[in-house]
């Protein structure tokens, strides 16, 4: 057996993870990649004395299924890379050597990815980071941040530039690393690590959080209520509604269509003040607990809802009428920052970036969770690949999501606020968690120990796999389109960097 | 054209039309209050997932409190989270909300230097630096300058480069990657300027606080002139915490 067979939030002891000779252990995982609908969730490394056992989540998005693999390898001795068969790896890869050191053989670039404090080559600094050179007269770099113009997190832009075309990108991340993923094997308490959770990427606290949660219940074996089932729902959706409606505003302002800017960005406002009605925190911080509901949804709470969706509804398709109509935004979306099907697919995008190209990838209809089986998500595809096909999907999702919400608020389950005392977690586990936050796939894994503490915690947010399709999408694009590209992908810095 | 100023005619009035005294509909933690009420403080110390909660004497330190509310749900008789915005202050005691004294938050207009008044008191342009913030801090402040809050009407607004700047808002822990370039940007604003700490994680560390990954130094050299506290800040705190600072006169 090369790998064990699990479903979405399903707990498995540690050991039952097949253990393969590194040359097997390649071959069958780059070999999965074959197949259009695998693609790979997490792979990375843990310490395990003097060696590393690295462990590869491959999920194969028709069956529903995630497939494990691990491999047992020293520190110090060489491997050819899985990146050289499927690009998909590369970062990843990248990874697990500034973690470990392990060389990889015939890696195209092993460059540190977020420079962690405790990265095993203290040499490597923020500051000295090696950049693609071309030596040319005609070619000029232009380095932008880490502090860009606007509010928004830091990171390295490094163009290389032929005029106002740009020839290539290269981004350098690690300017937001926090240490997080330390600090949820440190902090024991399991309010510490809900807070945690919700300070990985502060645009996706829902969905950070929902992983978390179900990992967490998961592991304690306690079954998700299904008011649980039902909040979870409802705050996801509703997250992607307000980020979706203001990433709309931000590229309107990035295109100079002032009207567009205004009214996408207050009509975000009526969205996340509905989630401080229902929780007293407007990016929804605090709302989702593993085991209890500190803010039940109430009946009066749906019908609420249900209002200020049906403004929403009504002002949003006036201004996404006219915007999606006026030549000037029209003419500055077509075409720019455009990722093919293929390049996508070879670089394993996720979620929404993935979709806009083509790319049938959403956990909410592969790996369904919480009410998605039920409501049977179809996900939105686009064909262009450019940021045109960003701003639709954007637009698209925003009605899919409030027919979504719609429904759910036909059958709002009883509720209560009873907290029950959480059971220690499984010893000697390993779980697996994934959720489409609105940008993509999120996936969150623990390991316990024997006394079922947690020994490890990985997190991988969707932009980790999605910012290398950033630095591909403006090549041959007008330096002055970056931003448009830039905020039609709304990548995050702090959920990359952890 | 009629189309445009169609949509503009459905939008309605959008402003707040007094920043200083709208009630902020719904739930929302706020100040709170310690009563005199007797519980059992460990286990309400225990609950405090930033340790803003410490006892003898009983108090929270908004400036480490993430306002999840978990220790007012818990015992409702002993705190409870008023929908008092204003919160913020330049100075970093203040922010620590004792038991059994129910006073609001204010700025020390001692403490407020002269020429903060002298010249910014109309005018103020700020550079913004996420300094491992999550993005949601971020995302409030960015919506300080929404067409609901208008910040831009008092003057205050976001600039591009520190060169225009009156002064810097720190949002996040200060992680070790961004202590240089943050110095490098207070730096590069003319004199006079002032430093303002937007969020829990600036303010304290927040759930960082004890995190190896960050360099907090650049706040042991320099003098913070505003502490906005919340997690991410309300837009209003933060309005209104720039007002008293700015129109506050000795």
């Amino acid at each position: 057996m090369n790998a064990i067979v699990i479903k979405n939030n399903q707990q498995i002891p540690f050991d039952s993870i097949p253990t393969l000779e590194y040359n097997k252990f390649l071959e069958y995982n780059t070999a999965l990649l074959q197949n259009e609908d695998c693609h790979c969730v997490n792979y990375y490394g843990i310490a395990v004395q003097e060696n590393v056992k690295l462990i590869c989540c491959i999920a194969n998005d028709k069956d529903a299924t995630i497939l494990l693999s691990s491999s047992l390898v020293g520190l110090e001795t060489p491997l050819e890379c899985f990146a050289q068969h499927h690009l998909a790896f590369e970062k990843f890869e990248r990874e697990i050597h500034e973690n470990f050191g392990i060389p990889f053989l015939n890696h195209p670039w092993l460059k540190p990815v977020r420079y962690p404090f405790n990265a095993s080559n203290k040499n490597n600094t923020i500051a000295n980071y090696p950049f693609f050179k071309i030596e040319s007269e005609e070619l000029h770099e232009v380095g932008v941040g880490p502090i860009h113009a606007g509010i928004i997190e830091p990171g390295h832009f490094r163009f290389l530039c032929n005029g106002e075309q740009i020839l290539h990108l290269e981004i350098q991340l690690g300017y937001q690393h926090r240490g997080i993923e330390t600090l949820f094997l440190q902090k024991k308490k399991l309010i510490e690590r809900h807070t945690l959770a919700e300070n990985i990427s502060g645009d996706s606290v829902v969905g950070h959080t929902t992983a978390f949660a179900n990992l967490w219940e998961s592991l304690c074996n306690v079954e998700t209520t299904e008011q649980a089932h039902f909040e979870r729902t409802l705050a996801l959706e509703l997250e992607r509604i307000a980020v979706h409606t203001g990433d709309l505003s931000g590229m309107c302002t990035d295109v100079a269509y002032q009207l567009g800017s205004a009214v996408y960005g207050r009509l975000r406002t009526p969205i996340i003040n509905f989630f401080q009605l229902w929780c007293g925190n407007r990016i929804a911080k605090g709302l989702i607990r593993s085991g209890y509901s500190n803010f039940p949804f109430t009946n009066e709470l749906g019908e609420k809802l249900k209002t200020v969706l049906e403004a929403f509804e009504t002002d949003f398709e006036e201004i996404s009428k006219a915007t999606f109509a006026a030549p000037t935004v029209l003419g500055r979306l077509e075409k720019t920052g455009i990722i093919t099907n293929q390049v996508g697919k070879n670089i394993g995008l996720v979620g929404m970036a993935a979709r806009m190209t083509n790319i049938n990838r959403d956990i909410r209809s592969s790996h369904p969770y919480h009410l998605y089986s039920t409501i049977l998500h179809q996900p939105i595809l686009k064909h262009h690949g450019d940021a045109y096909s960003r701003a639709r999907i954007k637009y698209r999702e925003i009605q899919q999501s409030i027919t979504y919400i719609k429904t759910l608020l036909n059958a709002i389950p009883s509720h209560n606020t009873t907290k029950i005392e959480m059971p220690k977690p499984t010893p000697n586990a390993f779980i697996l968690s994934m959720i489409e936050g609105w940008r993509g796939e999120i996936c969150h894994c623990a390991i316990t120990n024997a006394q079922g503490e947690l020994v490890h915690y990985k997190i991988k947010d969707p932009s980790f796999h999605n910012w290398l399709a950033m630095a591909l999408a403006v090549r041959n694009n007008e330096i002055s389109d970056f931003p448009i590209s830039n905020k039609s992908f709304n990548l995050s810095y702090a959920g990359h960097d952890l | 054209m009629i189309n445009n100023l169609k949509i503009l005619f459905h939008q309605g009035k959008q402003y707040i039309p007094d920043v200083t005294t709208i009630e902020i509909p719904g739930v929302f933690r706020g100040l709170p209050i310690i009563s005199n009420e007797k519980v059992d403080v460990n286990a309400l110390e225990e609950l405090c997932p930033t340790k803003a909660i410490t006892i003898n004497p009983l108090q929270i330190d908004l400036g480490k409190c993430t306002f999840c509310g978990e220790c007012s749900m818990a015992f409702p008789k002993k705190i409870t989270f008023t929908k008092d915005y204003k919160i913020a202050s330049n100075s970093r005691e203040a922010l620590i909300v004792k038991q059994g004294v129910e006073s609001p938050i204010k700025l020390n207009p001692e403490s407020i230097r002269k020429e903060i008044s002298d010249y910014f008191s109309g005018s103020l342009k700020l550079r913004q630096v996420c300094a491992g913030g999550d993005g949601s801090c971020e995302l409030e402040l960015g919506a300080c300058g929404n067409v609901n809050f208008d910040m831009g009407r008092y003057g205050i607004e976001f600039v591009a480069s520190p060169r225009h700047a009156d002064g810097i808002v720190i949002t996040g822990p200060i992680t070790k990657g961004m202590a240089e370039p943050l110095q490098i940007c207070y730096d590069a604003i003319p004199e006079p300027k002032i430093i303002i700490l937007a969020g829990t994680d600036a303010i304290s560390g927040g759930i960082f606080a004890d995190s190896p990954a960050l360099n907090r130094h650049f706040l042991e050299t320099h003098t913070i002139d505003l502490y906005v506290p919340g997690n991410p800040i309300h837009p209003l705190t933060f309005i209104n915490g720039v007002l008293e600072l700015i129109r506050n006169r000795k």
